[in-house]
């Protein structure tokens, strides 16, 4: 146990078995970002993926929104100590995203309109667990949370969750990001606590 | 090493506002850190119950000290301990200071416009401070600096006489928006900011200033809007919001 404040007790937010150390419950869903929103209209926007040999797989809005539809009941974690439990999202999942993608690389770098980055192992994008989301409780997802779409990677602390993702670029190493290259941790995982590095 | 929990003593503590007192912490193997950054504080009650908050340092101080200015929160569970359960000779756990990216670089020699929100003020203060406390040779020491500082009322302003002096010299101006409460005597009723008046007290265009932002979500959000809709580049504005990186309840 660390150093102990005489009086003080807290408000005992903790103890839920699905909030990982360090996170406290918030029922609010504050904005985390580091410049301003950009507007991205859907007519413009368009998602990419990139493999090493510099294919690119092209989705406009509406072939997006004619994928398989997935609808997910998730936990997010903020780095900054807010967790948010059970949001529910509607989105495509990178599964099927890559269904026609043919790549031998391990690493991906997220980008964004705005320019942001972050980078993501390509395993922990695959297998159920990550999304492109568009729709928040139901309603269009909000430009200032992200909109049109974001990242969704839900079981890394939510900075790898992108805000208004444009693509995924298939790389044989690991990079960091933007928040990675500005003391933040490359991999992420809010149940060890991989905040800062 | 860096990001680990340290033990930090509180050496010195004063009241800022009603609502907001500044701690100043000695933190064993620190020297220094950039302006703009910000400490994670862990307390643990008795049962081993522990919370988690991070603020922004105040200060910009060279060696192994630094400052937090705190506001409590009516809902808050780590501000109320630290604004009014903590003395000096106490100890802390303090993870930090991190951050890269909502920083003040003194060997940027650009013009800097700061716009502060409420208690969003706090590191916006330390890169004053650092920018007051640069090197003269540094390409920064020399570059101006703007202060657009919008808070309810004359009694709600964070570090007044700090920055009444610092603003005697040629290189700060700032400029308050009072939105409940204006000075007795005021020429301008209290509002909250707008557009227009936001044009009026920033920094030009043509100066390519670099800002650093950081209040509420909304006044953050609405701000930024109104500079990239008046043709400042978007990657010339840095953001930093409560609940966003480095500033949190």
């Amino acid at each position: 146990m660390g150093i102990v404040s005489p009086g003080f007790f807290g408000r005992r937010r903790q103890g839920d078995p699905a909030l990982p150390p360090g996170q406290y419950l918030t029922e609010s869903f504050p904005v985390l970002s580091a410049g301003p929103t950009p507007r991205i209209a859907p007519e413009e926007w368009e998602f990419t993926i990139t493999t090493e040999t510099g294919q690119v797989h092209r989705w406009s809005w509406d072939e997006f929104l004619a994928l398989k539809q997935d609808d997910v009941t998730q936990d997010i974690h903020c780095v900054t100590s807010w967790s948010k439990l059970g949001t529910s999202w509607r989105g495509v999942s990178l599964d099927t995203l890559f269904e026609s993608v043919e790549s031998d690389c391990e690493f991906t770098m997220a980008h964004s309109y705005g320019g942001y980055t972050t980078n993501v192992p390509l395993d922990d994008l695959l297998g159920g667990k990550a999304w492109i989301a568009h729709e928040f409780d139901g309603e269009a997802l909000e430009p200032a949370h992200g909109g049109p779409a974001r990242l969704l990677v839900p079981h890394l602390y939510f900075w790898k969750s992108a805000k208004w993702v444009r693509g995924l670029e298939l790389l044989r190493q690991d990079e960091p990001g933007f928040w990675e290259s500005n003391g933040y941790h490359m991999y992420g995982d809010p149940w060890r606590e991989e905040r800062y590095w | 090493m860096r990001t680990g929990w340290r033990v930090a003593e509180v050496i010195g503590v004063s009241q800022e506002t009603r609502t907001a007192r500044t701690l100043r912490l000695r933190l064993p193997g620190l020297t220094g850190h950039r302006a703009g950054q910000h400490v994670d504080v862990r307390l643990t009650a008795p049962d081993g119950y522990t919370a988690v908050r991070s603020y922004s340092v105040a200060s910009a101080l060279p060696g192994d000290e630094l400052e937090l200015t705190v506001e409590e929160l009516d809902e808050g569970e780590v501000s109320p301990y630290l604004v009014h359960g903590v003395s000096v000779g106490d100890q802390l756990e303090v993870r930090g200071p991190v951050g890269g990216w909502f920083v003040w670089d003194p060997a940027d020699p650009s013009p800097v416009q700061l716009i502060a929100g409420g208690s969003g003020v706090v590191p916006l203060m330390a890169m004053i401070r650092a920018h007051a406390a640069a090197d003269p040779a540094s390409p920064g020491a020399t570059a101006e600096f703007r202060l657009l500082y919008s808070v309810r009322s004359p009694d709600a302003a964070y570090y007044g006489a700090e920055l009444d002096e610092l603003a005697g010299s040629d290189l700060l101006t700032v400029t308050y928006v009072y939105t409940r409460e204006a000075p007795a005597g005021s020429p301008v009723p209290p509002g909250r900011l707008d557009a227009r008046a936001l044009s009026i007290a920033v920094l030009p265009v043509s100066a390519n200033p670099a800002f650093f932002i950081c209040g509420a979500t909304a006044f953050v959000e609405t701000v930024a809007d109104w500079l990239v809709q008046a043709g400042y580049p978007a990657d010339r504005i840095k953001t930093e919001r409560y609940g966003g990186m480095g500033s949190t309840p």
